[in-house]
């Protein structure tokens, strides 16, 4: 099932810009962050793949100098009942990404905790601002060089 | 209290978000004017700290806005930080009115990341555990649904079940709720014969209970009025916006990870799957009074099929060692020092491992770099998806259907939030 | 405790003191702010088995204004502060403050960047509970402990405070708790 996928994916896009992966019997394929809007469309609508639901979207902070940051779509078919992840890397300057909220409505509040956290600014969303943390933050806590308590001062406390 | 200076001077962006919503629409007169109210954290029928900004045409509501993030934790950070053992007692309080499902739901991924399966009797008592989760959650869905349309008895009843079901888990694990009663690899210790003969007394005479319940609501004319038709959302829009688990169900598509992509050892047991087309609130009630009749029907099956055996799995790099091989063995002794202090060192890869819970699609997706902790960890939770469907749900009805549609939804804010 | 205002020390008020006292301490009305797992507990406590309409918390008033004692139940974050601060202000003197929990009392498990550390950096809590969540029984000892509290006539959150036997002069206001 997972290599069918594949070839349905190269055959579509090329062999250069899709490299997959498979570990654990799951598909992971890497893509082109250009691509990655035309890529999702193919997925939901082919109907021999027809990806409907997209089960999540999540950032990913990989620590290197080069590449620093990546988002991964985990989705989900619900009439064929299979998965696949897509992963698109982007820097850590400036780190932005085109939106699939046009695509599937759920990224919308999936998109704004991936902002929250890592400070990955997606093109084209409706309504970007913070989910988790209140709007006067300043930092994305779940980057690496963030601490686990905190930084002191950063969130204001009511007075006794 | 703080100066409200700031409040005042800068436009609140969620109020922009609100405004900017395509629900303009222009009035000369003075009087016909929208109203904005703030249905806030702290209130009796959120369901814990959900912010609602609700925009009203008088009585009817045009808008909403709904804000989370009351009760962030920073759960994904702190799985950064611990190893992998150390996370389960935080899945308990994920979803914390079913904590065994999420213990299951975790142990799983980890199992799925290291390769290694659990024996057959864990396997099924995990689905034992996981079913009894389930009434757990939907007994407390049934409550304060009747609760909050106005019908406290029910509330009352239910929870009397559900003290039931705690002493069941304390027999089980020691805690009322909050039990991280799953391992990796396993389950922390075995059932006892008396607590499967409590178990076995408890789904016997639970549906007589459920019907008392049902005779007081389902012909109830208030009841019905209140729900029916209420929070309609087509099976395409549900699809569209992630709703899941029994939401998904009530609008009439088919689609139950337990029967899709089976885990653990439903594929062995037999049941259906409750499927209801509406797609409002009296359907997403429906569905969970028979969910629950079907969890009833897998314990009584997993209890006659139960296999003897070992509740750990034998994999001595991987699976934390049982006690008195570590205390007179030298082996074993080396891995639990090396297991508790470094981590389980799983092979560098991602997986994505989901189950059915009680809301919806529970799951996990760990990036592992070889270390003992993951270097990623995120949690996919069924209430955070859930609730982006409750802005179309709640177009064109009356504000106090506002409360009905949430409960009928049944958010959980520990696990929207994280 | 503002009769002493009124009238001075005298027989008369502290007799009068001690039979308002009883009656405040039977009739406390808590006001629930559940947050997360512990509200469960509470309402487990509030439930069939554990009822705290017996002590005398018939109803659990939702409303600030109409209730005694707030009974914290989950973790804080500094998004929440700011609302429990609020509510808290809200309330009519006397009031008292039941700090639920692991997470209320000190933060709990989580120690990260957006849990407050204990809600008493911000409020001034009268009894702390244990447990994680705790039992519902040991809720109704906190209850129990709080009332031996009312009807010697302490509350943390009144102004002026009392803590003890000493009544602390208006300049000095609330007590300052370290730490």
């Amino acid at each position: 099932m997972n290599s069918k996928i594949v070839d349905a994916l190269k055959s579509r896009f090329g062999d250069q810009t899709v490299e997959a992966t498979e570990f654990r019997d799951e598909l992971t394929v890497v893509v082109p962050t250009e691509k990655i809007v035309e890529v999702c469309r193919f997925l939901r609508d082919d109907p021999a793949l027809k990806f409907d639901l997209l089960a999540d979207l999540c950032g990913l902070d990989m620590y290197t100098p080069v590449k620093r940051f990546a988002v991964v779509y985990n989705l989900y078919s619900l009439s064929h009942k299979h998965r696949i992840r897509l992963k698109i890397f982007t820097e850590e300057e400036d780190p932005k990404v085109p939106t699939v909220t046009g695509i599937w409505g759920t990224a919308n509040w999936h998109e704004r905790e991936t902002y929250d956290m890592f400070g990955i600014v997606f093109e084209g969303h409706p309504d970007l601002r913070r989910v988790y943390m209140p709007d006067e933050f300043e930092h994305h806590p779940l980057r690496k060089d963030f601490p686990l308590m905190g930084i002191p001062g950063s969130l204001p406390l009511p007075k006794k | 209290m703080e100066p409200r200076s700031e409040d005042v001077s800068r436009k609140s962006r969620i109020l922009q978000a609100l405004e900017d919503q395509n629900t303009s629409v222009s009035f000369e007169d003075a009087l016909e004017n929208d109203m904005i109210l703030n249905m806030g954290p702290q209130h009796p029928a959120t369901h814990g700290v959900l912010r609602l900004l609700i925009r009203l045409d008088g009585e009817t509501v045009v808008g909403c806005v709904p804000e989370v993030g009351y009760l962030h934790r920073g759960y994904e950070k702190l799985a950064e930080s611990s190893t992998f053992h150390e996370f389960i007692p935080h899945t308990d309080r994920l979803d914390y009115l079913s904590p065994l499902n999420n213990n299951t739901a975790y142990a799983l991924a980890v199992e799925k990341l290291l390769g290694i399966e659990a024996p057959p009797r864990a396997q099924y008592l995990r689905v034992m555990i996981s079913e009894l989760a389930r009434i757990s959650s939907h007994l407390m869905f049934l409550g304060s649904l009747a609760m909050d349309v106005g019908a406290l008895t029910v509330w009352m009843w239910a929870f009397r079940e559900r003290e039931k079901q705690y002493d069941i888990f304390e027999n089980i694990a020691g805690a009322r709720f909050t039990t991280s009663y799953t391992r990796i690899g396993g389950l922390a210790q075995d059932v006892l014969p008396e607590t499967l003969a409590m178990v076995k007394k408890f789904v016997d005479e639970l549906p007589g209970h459920l019907k008392e319940c049902e005779k007081l609501l389902n012909t109830n004319r208030i009841f019905l009025e209140r729900t029916d038709g209420i929070g309609v959302i087509p099976p395409e829009q549900a699809i569209d916006l992630g709703l899941t688990g029994p939401g998904l169900r009530a609008c009439g598509v088919e689609h139950d990870l337990r029967k899709a992509n089976p885990y653990l050892v439903y594929n062995n047991l037999d049941f259906d799957v409750p499927v209801y087309s509406g797609g409002d609130a009296l359907a997403r009630y429906y569905v969970r009074m028979d969910e629950m009749r079907e969890s009833i029907k897998l314990i009584q099956q997993v209890l006659q099929k139960l296999p003897a055996g070992d509740v750990h799995a034998f994999k001595p790099k991987k699976v934390l060692p049982r006690k008195e091989r570590v205390y007179t063995k030298m082996e074993e002794l080396i891995h639990d020092f090396m297991i508790v202090n470094f981590g389980i060192e799983p092979p560098v890869g991602e997986i994505y491992s989901a189950v059915e819970a009680p809301k919806g699609e529970l799951g996990f997706y760990i990036y592992s770099n070889g270390e003992g902790y993951p270097w990623r960890l995120k949690i996919r939770s069924p209430s955070f998806s859930n609730l982006q469907s409750l802005t179309t749900m709640m177009m064109g009805c009356m504000i106090s259907d506002v409360v009905a549609i949430i409960a009928s939804l049944d958010p959980v804010m520990g696990e929207a939030d994280k | 405790m503002g009769l002493e205002h009124a009238l001075g020390d005298s027989f008369v008020t502290t007799k009068l003191d001690l039979a308002i006292n009883w009656c405040r301490k039977n009739s406390l009305w808590p006001m629930p702010m559940g947050i997360s797992c512990c509200a469960i507990e509470m309402m487990a406590f509030a439930g069939p088995r554990f009822d705290a309409a017996r002590f005398g918390s018939e109803v659990f008033r939702f409303s600030p204004r109409q209730s005694d004692v707030m009974i914290v139940a989950g973790t804080t974050t500094y998004k929440m502060a700011k609302v429990v601060r609020k509510i808290y202000d809200q309330m009519p003197d006397p009031k008292w403050v039941i700090a639920m929990g692991a997470c209320t009392s000190s933060g709990g498990m989580y120690r990260t960047y957006s849990v407050v550390q204990g809600i008493d950096q911000f409020l001034p809590v009268d009894v702390y509970v244990a447990g994680c969540p705790p039992r519902p029984d040991n809720l109704l000892n906190a209850l129990i402990t709080l009332q031996q509290k009312v009807q010697r006539g302490e509350s943390r959150g009144s102004f002026p405070a009392y803590v003890g036997d000493k009544k602390l002069n208006e300049a000095q206001g609330l007590p300052i708790i370290s730490g």
